[in-house]
């Protein structure tokens, strides 16, 4: 009876083809490391925000008067809505963490390079669309520092020439950051950009499985159809779309392999999670801001108007350069730079292990300046913060320019042809 | 792998005593060393809020009810003995003081103190308490130094009594209050103990519920690690 229901739907819409595809006969290389848990984690943290979302959106009320005192509703009056509260707030926070860490895998072991170019790309237009989901969404509980925070996001389109003060104007609807603002924040934060992200999330999953994984190493597991002697060849049954194209190798099904050893990482990351949830949620003020435990005041700044962490390294870029309009193409110009990495980098050999001292240089000074930039971005301006900042931000663009002369010669070790962890 | 890790490692440590540089420091607070599992005190702390509070700084994201609940009072006695302004337990603990008076009375509307505990922070509210000297130049008479030029008068100064500031801005013990510096800093304690408790009143429940789930999610855990080990020997 079973059976023949679901052979009914497999006619009309082959889902267990597509699990198979996707999961159970999905060829993943072996030897995936710590590094290879964050997309799963991004998933798990996409998955909390859209839930707790959509339960705060019940009692949240999305005007310039209710909206300070309907989050007050919702931490003392509503049924676990404190809970429900901080696990939207800590996950956003916990969403950079895991995406910030899942770039820098990609940048560590080549993961960027051809083919995985659009990917890459699926995945940078995912983090502008975070941005520009937890920009919004941090505007919602109508804080001090939410207000002051949007103001001068917002007010720096005002640099740019002729069409500038307009778009500003258009953005906030209103001369100031108000209600309006507010409403038009509220309608993009829970609808439009979680649907784009969505969209995008399945897109930069459904390329990578066109392209496959990589890994650790670099090396490619899936070889010339009938270049490998069948005794060398996965022991694993693949989904006919991979195998009747490739020999493959030294690879495993996603599905059971992959899931049980991500549900010990989900687990782990679920421990410092709750850590945070349970016993920090304001994370030491860099998660939830002091200010914003006072309503919006259009009278009042607050001390140092701050970005939310995360924002941290490109709010440095933009604050280090004397120029407002200038300013914001540099900090645009930082995001491009990333988009455009699988170009900047003329290389052929992926991993960090068998690349050139030259590369291990460069990257470790990109992760320094980029963590010191975020360190920075939630400090008061100061001259020699801003200093600091300005060598950081040449080592930021440095690693690009720097990569793209340096790997065209790559002196570089020779890739195993299998994997060999 | 390891090299890049001790060289990043490296510039990390490098990196932080230069980023200290960098960041400006506050005004010095003291310890309140308050504690929300102690009921008296935050019964002492809703008692003189009530009392010295209310009639500027509203609550009015608080509730009676929840209050009452909460710092084990039953509705009756707190009703009787601490519901001032509201008609219902269900009530927010407001006051009737007109806002925009009130800005022109003070320089700016008092503000609502529920989250005040968040905003600034209990040691904060305790030490602002204890921080008021003699200032004649203010319209009040007095001036803090954790606030400077607050629009707040010492409302408290009964109590306290009046400190004066000497010429290296070091403050005077207090003279002529109805309490010693040892019970007035027992109640300013007590205050910044209720107003930690307002701020959050669902703090002690988060924390309960905290054990519980990490303690879940580590046995948990041990499961999830045995069943990869036993799926991975087909790998291995």
């Amino acid at each position: 009876m079973i059976a023949n229901f679901m052979a009914w739907i497999e006619k009309r819409l082959p889902l267990m083809d597509a699990m198979n595809k996707h999961a159970a006969q999905y060829p993943a290389p072996k030897n995936f490391n710590f590094w290879y848990v964050f997309g799963i984690l991004a998933s798990v943290v996409l998955v909390n925000q859209i839930l707790t979302g959509i339960w705060l959106t019940m009692s949240y009320e999305p005007t310039g008067e209710g909206a300070f005192a309907s989050i007050e509703y919702i931490m003392r009056d509503v049924d676990y809505g404190w809970l429900l509260r901080y696990m939207h707030s800590t996950g956003a926070s916990a969403f950079f963490i895991v995406v910030y860490m899942h770039m820098f895998r990609g940048m560590m072991y080549g993961s960027y390079q051809k083919p995985r170019e659009l990917l890459w790309i699926f995945g940078m237009f995912i983090f502008l669309v975070l941005m520009a989901e937890a920009f919004m969404g941090y505007l919602l509980p109508w804080g001090n520092m939410s207000y002051w925070g949007a103001q001068v996001i917002i007010s720096l389109f005002g640099a740019i020439p002729i069409i500038g003060d307009d778009l500003t104007l258009w953005i906030r609807g209103d001369y100031v950051i108000s209600g309006a603002t507010l409403n038009r924040f509220f309608a993009l934060h829970v609808i439009a950009m979680p649907l784009v992200l969505v969209i995008l999330v399945f897109l930069h999953i459904l390329a990578l499985h066109e392209v496959g994984s990589n890994n650790p190493e670099g090396t490619d597991i899936k070889k010339k159809k009938g270049s490998v002697k069948p005794e060398e060849l996965s022991k694993f049954t693949f989904h006919k779309q991979y195998s009747e194209k490739y020999d493959i190798v030294d690879a495993i099904p996603f599905h059971p392999y992959y899931t049980v050893k991500d549900l010990v990482a989900v687990v782990l990351f679920l421990i410092g999670f709750s850590w945070v949830l349970f016993f920090a949620p304001e994370g030491g003020g860099y998660f939830i801001e002091a200010p914003n435990f006072e309503p919006a005041n259009n009278l009042k700044t607050p001390e140092h108007i701050v970005p939310v962490w995360y924002f941290g390294p490109f709010f440095t870029i933009l604050r280090v350069v004397p120029d407002k309009l200038l300013g914001m193409i540099t900090m645009f110009a930082a995001i491009g730079a990333l988009f455009a990495l699988p170009w900047f980098d003329r290389g052929t050999v992926k991993s960090l292990r068998f690349r050139s001292k030259a590369h291990m240089i460069n990257l470790t000074q990109f992760a320094i300046c980029f963590i010191a930039l975020g360190i920075l971005g939630t400090l008061p301006g100061t001259d020699l913060a801003n200093n600091i900042g300005r060598v950081a931000t040449l080592g930021y663009f440095g690693f690009f320019v720097a990569i793209w002369f340096y790997s065209k010669n790559e002196k570089t070790k020779p890739v195993p042809e299998r994997v060999s962890g | 792998m390891n090299k890049f890790i001790r060289a990043f490692t490296f510039g990390i440590f490098a990196l932080v005593p230069m980023l200290t540089l960098a960041s400006s420091g506050g005004v010095h607070l003291d310890k309140a060393g308050n504690d929300l599992t102690d009921k008296e005190s935050l019964k002492r702390g809703f008692e003189s809020y009530i009392n010295y509070c209310l009639g500027c700084h509203q609550l009015q994201y608080q509730r009676y009810g929840r209050t009452f609940a909460d710092l084990g009072i039953s509705d009756a006695d707190g009703v009787a003995n601490f519901m001032y302004t509201g008609e219902k337990v269900g009530d927010h603990i407001t006051n009737t003081m007109p806002a925009k008076e009130a800005a022109k009375w003070f320089g700016s509307t008092p503000p609502d103190l529920t989250l005040e505990a968040r905003l600034r922070s209990p040691d904060w509210i305790y030490t602002y308490l204890r921080s008021f000297y003699l200032d004649p130049s203010r319209p009040f008479g007095v001036n803090n130094t954790v606030f400077k030029d607050v629009g707040m008068p010492h409302v408290l100064q009964s109590l306290q009594g009046v400190r004066t500031m000497d010429e290296h801005g070091k403050l005077s013990e207090a003279t002529g209050g109805s309490m010693t510096a040892e019970e007035y800093d027992a109640f300013a304690r007590d205050l910044a103990n209720f107003l930690e408790y307002t701020a959050e009143p669902s703090k002690l429940e988060r924390e309960a519920m905290g054990y519980w789930v990490i303690g879940f999610l580590c046995i948990f855990l041990i499961f999830a690690y045995l069943l990869k080990v036993e799926y991975w020997k087909d790998v291995h």
